[in-house]
């Protein structure tokens, strides 16, 4: 009976002893990443909150609390709302263009197996240049003066082709080249969708006499909805995050034809020195993406049972 | 009948297939090649002889001139941060992910649901106050400035991964040292630590590109030749020749380099690592 308890008491103090391990383990691990987050992540967000109730120009020490009213006039700004319609049609530009493209690359490049190597190769290529790299070559490439389209339309009799100064097409010719730019990115992630399906599943399917076509269409394809959907995902959230490439290539130009939220923010507080509205437009912003982010993952979730 | 009527139909299938794939290999390759080959060109050249044209001679000078004008310091400061970064970065996350994935503590789960949450933010929410802080404490306009956000960045991702990868460590391992007195930080480094190195070093190509090609906390934080990094060599460069357009495509082929020849060496590594933040969504 003694021995028992005994027994009992020490297994005890064997899980407490654990747990107390685990505890202060867990406490001393985490903690650098939690300070550098707090620092560099949580901190800020608050602090941008907090700017954007002030009138403040950043620099001078003279700040003012003037409570919502910055956000009295985020919410009037047809600016921002402007901004923020381009960039809900570079995500759905994106969402057209990227995703179908790189399935589709992908799907060939799956079908074609090992042979595709070298062509895979060479899809990848405009992923392995910076989003600033991508944004200067592009906007010499398509330059009125001496770009790509305006000499192929000298050489066949025409004028001079100004795609990224016409406030028409500026908008669409930028996402095409965001579109140039990521599609190797899907690409390679399909692809690593496409071959993490079992490969008795699709000898299965063969045996049921699927073609190939019928098997990428009525087996693959459903298999990869997950994938799909983390595609769309991050492609929404990018496209409003989106401000490199297109800050060196329009910079928002030709007048607000390209502006996105994020161009109109940095603009507003870094050039404009209107630091308070500066961080009343970027936590809009993020508010915006949160929305926007926990709207489609919890429409696109399977729900579980 | 009915099978010559297939093979025609699917040799119609294969051309079509061949010609669209040579189409968009064109379409992704030839912007290089206008890189490439403008930069060899005197300034004014590519206005007598069009953009297509083969250069009349390799004309070297562009390039001698963008290391003359210092495009060798922007590269050492971004090997230096993201050097710095990187090995700072990976070490806090795997820390940080042991006992997210493999000890008993309840707070290490609300900690990694932050994470997550950490994951979509915009950096441009916490432009302004890192800008105001780096001034504050001094460190504006220097590379030393570019290292904390740059770390804060990477974590949440790399965490998130890495725990995923721990998780997958068969607990056997740990229970077996445990039994030999092997304690919570003894396993982790002699244990958990070594056999995470394939996902660290995925996420090292992960984020070190990420941080090479950072482009927004290097222009705000960051003001004076001595230390912008690489991107900002390109918007520096633009800005004092921006009508010479063989110079900048001339910048363009240089910042354009190591990634090529990474890329020729690691090949599938490299495509992997790169695209491991798709699993962000």
């Amino acid at each position: 009976m003694k021995e028992k308890t005994k027994k009992a008491q020490s297994e005890m103090t064997l899980t407490a002893r654990r747990g107390i391990a685990d505890r202060n383990a867990s406490l001393i691990l985490t903690l650098p990443a939690i300070i550098l987050l707090i620092i560099f992540i949580l901190y800020p967000i608050i602090d941008s909150f907090h700017i954007s109730l002030l009138k403040w120009n950043g620099i001078s020490s003279d700040k003012q609390f003037i409570g919502l009213g910055n956000w009295k006039k985020l919410i009037e700004d047809g600016a921002f709302w402007k901004a923020f319609i381009n960039n809900i049609k570079i995500m759905l530009l994106s969402l057209l263009i990227q995703l179908p493209v790189a399935l589709l690359l992908s799907t060939f490049l799956h079908v074609i197996g090992t042979k595709g190597k070298a062509l895979k190769c060479l899809w990848f290529i405009p992923m392995l240049m910076s989003s600033v790299a991508v944004g200067f070559l592009f906007k010499y490439a398509l330059s009125t003066t001496d770009g790509i389209f305006t000499t192929l339309s000298m050489m066949l009799g025409g004028g001079r082709v100004d795609l990224l100064g016409s406030s028409r097409f500026a908008l669409l010719t930028v996402a095409m080249v965001i579109c140039w730019q990521f599609i190797p990115f899907y690409m390679i992630f399909f692809l690593a969708s496409y071959s993490n399906i079992d490969r008795e599943i699709y000898e299965a399917s063969l045996i049921d006499g699927a073609t190939k076509p019928k098997y990428f269409i009525y087996v693959a394809l459903p298999l990869l909805g997950p994938a799909i959907r983390n595609a769309c995902v991050l492609s929404m959230v990018g496209s409003l995050k989106y401000f490199d490439l297109i800050y060196v290539m329009t910079n928002g130009g030709p007048g607000t034809a390209t502006e996105l939220m994020a161009t109109y923010m940095y603009k507003l507080s870094f050039k404009e020195f209107n630091m308070s509205y500066g961080s009343t437009v970027a936590s809009g912003m993020l508010i915006v993406i949160t929305l926007f982010a926990s709207i489609t993952m919890r429409l696109t979730t399977p729900k579980e049972r | 009948m009915k099978a010559k009527h297939v093979t025609v139909e699917s040799r119609l299938c294969w051309g079509l297939a061949g010609i669209l794939s040579a189409a968009w290999v064109i379409i992704t390759v030839f912007p290089f090649i206008f890189m490439v080959l403008n930069s060899f060109k005197e300034k004014f050249e590519i206005l007598t002889e069009g953009v297509f044209s083969w250069p009349k001679h390799f004309y070297l000078e562009n390039y001698i001139t963008v290391f003359e004008k210092g495009i060798g310091r922007y590269f050492f400061n971004s090997i230096i941060v993201c050097a710095i970064s990187l090995i700072i970065a990976l070490l806090v996350s795997a820390c940080a992910a042991y006992p997210i994935s493999r000890l008993k503590f309840k707070p290490n789960q609300y900690l990694l649901l932050v994470i997550i949450a950490c994951m979509s933010i915009p950096v441009h929410i916490t432009l302004i106050p890192i800008f105001k802080m780096s001034k504050d404490i001094g460190l504006y306009d220097s590379i030393a400035s570019l290292i904390g956000p740059n770390v804060a960045f990477a974590l949440p991702i790399s965490i998130f991964i890495l725990t995923g990868f721990m998780a997958g460590i068969p607990r056997e391992l740990e229970e077996a040292a445990e039994i030999d007195g092997c304690g919570r930080f003894m396993s982790f480094l002699s244990i958990i630590f070594p056999l995470t190195k394939p996902g660290l070093a995925t996420l090292a190509i992960y984020n070190g590109v990420e941080i090479w090609n950072g482009f927004i906390f290097s222009y705000t934080l960051t003001q004076s030749p001595e230390s912008r990094t690489l991107p900002l060599a390109i918007w520096d460069f633009q800005g004092m020749h921006s009508m010479n357009a063989p110079m900048i495509m001339a910048v363009l082929t240089i910042t354009f380099l190591p990634m090529l020849f990474l890329f020729i060496i690691f090949q599938e590594k490299l495509m992997e690592g790169m695209t491991v933040g798709a699993v962000k969504g």
